[in-house]
C-alpha cells in the first residue's frame, strides 16, 4: 500500500504486518481524542518512523494517490484536529 | 486490501492515516465532479499544477530572503557580544570591574537574543529545505501529469479516459493539497519570522536596544574613553613632574646669581631698544635697585654698546 507522510512523499510500504503500524495509529487518534500532547508527540513520530523503516520512498513521478495519509512530522495537535476536518487546513 | 486490515476492528474509529486521505480524497472528488468535460479536467488541473509551481518557488525565494534577514542581524548582535567582552576586558584592564560587570550583562543580553535567532535560523533553513525539495518533487510529478495528459487525450476514449484522468487527477490533487499545505506552513514562520526581524530592525534604529547591547549611545565606551583620556592626562601630567623634578637640579646648579642677571640684561635691553632712546634712562635706574650694586658696573658697558 502507498503511504504519504505530509511534506515528506510517498512510500511503498509492505502490507503483510500492520499490527505496529495499526497500534501506533490508534494511539495517536486517542491521544488527539483526550488532548494529550505528550501521547500524542510520541505516537506521531513513532507512527512515522515505522512508515520510513517498513516502507521504501515511491519515486517522485508517480502519480499514484496514497491509500494512507499521515500528517508531517512537526504537526501540532491542532494542526491534526484541523486535518480531520473538510474545511480544514487541506487547500483547494 | 490493506486498508480493511487497519479497519478492521475500528468501525466507529478508523485512525488517523484514513481519516485524513479521505478528507484528502473527498477535497479531490469534489473538483473533479465540477468538471464536464474530461479533457477540460486535465488543462484545468495542469493549469492549477504551473501556478502552484510557481507559488511553490517564490516560497523558496521568501524563506531564504527571510534567512538571509535574519543572518544578518545574527552577524550584527555577534559584533555587539565581541564589542561587549573587548569593553569589559580594557574595564578590568583599568581596574573597573563595575564597569566590566556591567558590559557582561549587556553581552549577556545580546547573546541571549543571538541565539534566539539562531534557532529561528535553523528553522528557516530547515523549512527552505524542506520546501525545495517539495518543489522538486512537484515538478517531477507536474511532468509526468503532462505526459500521461497528452497520451489520455491522444487515444481518448470517453469510456476509458474517465477512469485514467481519476487516477492521475487524484495522485496530483494529492501532492497538490500537501504543498499547498508546506507553502501554507512555510509562509506563516516567515510572517512570524519577519514580524520578529522588523522589531529587532526597528528597536535597533531607535536606540532602545543600545542600552541592552551598546551602539550609539554607549556609555561603557564613553567611559571608557574617558578613563583612557584621563589616564593620558595622568601620565603626561607624571611626565612633565618627572622631567621637572630630573631638570631642576642642573638650573640650580649652573648659578642662582650668574643666570638670573643672564637672563635679566638682555631683556632690558630689548625694552629699552623697543621703547626707544628718551625712555632709556629711567630703566637704567630702575634695574640697579633689583640687582645688587656690585654687578651695576659691568652692565653698563653694554647698554652704552646697545
Amino acid at each position: 500500500m502507498i503511504v504519504r507522510i505530509l511534506g515528506e512523499g510517498q512510500f511503498q510500504v509492505d502490507d503483510t504486518d500492520t499490527t505496529e503500524l495499526n497500534r501506533l495509529d490508534t494511539e495517536l487518534e486517542t491521544a488527539v481524542e483526550d488532548s494529550d500532547e505528550a501521547a500524542f508527540s510520541a505516537a506521531l513520530h513513532g507512527l512515522l518512523a515505522q512508515v520510513r523503516a517498513q516502507g521504501s520512498p515511491l519515486p517522485a513521478e508517480s502519480l499514484a494517490p496514497s491509500d494512507l495519509i499521515l500528517p508531517h512530522q512537526d504537526s501540532s495537535m491542532d494542526e491534526v484536529r484541523k486535518l480531520l476536518t473538510d474545511d480544514g487546513l487541506i487547500p483547494g | 486490501m490493506a486498508t480493511k486490515k487497519l479497519m478492521k476492528g475500528t468501525a466507529a474509529r478508523m485512525g488517523v492515516m484514513k481519516r485524513v486521505s479521505l478528507v484528502f480524497k473527498a477535497k479531490a472528488n469534489k473538483a473533479l465532479d465540477k468538471m464536464e468535460d474530461p479533457r477540460e479536467t486535465l488543462d484545468y488541473s495542469y493549469q492549477r499544477q504551473l501556478e502552484l509551481l510557481t507559488k511553490v518557488r517564490r516560497g523558496v525565494a521568501d524563506v531564504a530572503t527571510s534567512r538571509k534577514r535574519v543572518e544578518l542581524q545574527i552577524n550584527q548582535l555577534q559584533q555587539q557580544a565581541n564589542k561587549l567582552e573587548d569593553q569589559a576586558r580594557k574595564a578590568l584592564g583599568m581596574g573597573r570591574e563595575d564597569l566590566a560587570r556591567a558590559a557582561l550583562e549587556r553581552k549577556a543580553s545580546a547573546q541571549s537574543q543571538l541565539n534566539d535567532l539562531q534557532t529561528q535560523y535553523a528553522q528557516l533553513q530547515a523549512e527552505e529545505e524542506k520546501l525545495t525539495v517539495a518543489s522538486q518533487r512537484l515538478q517531477a510529478k507536474v511532468d509526468a501529469f503532462r505526459t500521461r495528459k497528452e497520451t489520455i487525450k491522444a487515444t481518448y476514449t470517453a469510456a476509458e479516459a474517465q477512469t485514467r484522468i481519476n487516477e492521475a487527477f487524484s495522485g496530483i490533487s494529492e501532492e497538490m493539497g500537501d504543498v499547498g499545505m508546506a507553502i501554507q506552513r512555510a509562509e506563516d514562520k516567515t510572517a512570524q519570522m519577519q514580524a520578529r526581524a522588523g522589531a529587532i530592525d526597528e528597536l535597533m534604529a531607535s536606540g532602545a536596544l543600545d542600552d541592552a547591547v551598546g551602539g550609539k549611545r554607549d556609555d561603557i565606551q564613553n567611559e571608557l574613553d574617558m578613563m583612557a583620556a584621563s589616564s593620558d592626562v595622568e601620565r603626561e601630567l607624571s611626565r612633565l613632574k618627572g622631567e621637572l623634578t630630573a631638570g631642576a637640579p642642573k638650573q640650580l646648579e649652573g648659578g642662582a646669581n650668574g643666570n638670573s642677571q643672564g637672563t635679566q640684561a638682555p631683556q632690558g635691553a630689548q625694552q629699552r631698544q623697543a621703547q626707544g632712546g628718551p625712555y632709556a634712562p629711567p630703566q637704567a635706574q630702575t634695574q640697579p635697585a633689583a640687582i645688587p650694586a656690585s654687578e651695576l658696573p659691568p652692565a653698563e658697558p653694554q647698554d652704552g654698546e646697545g
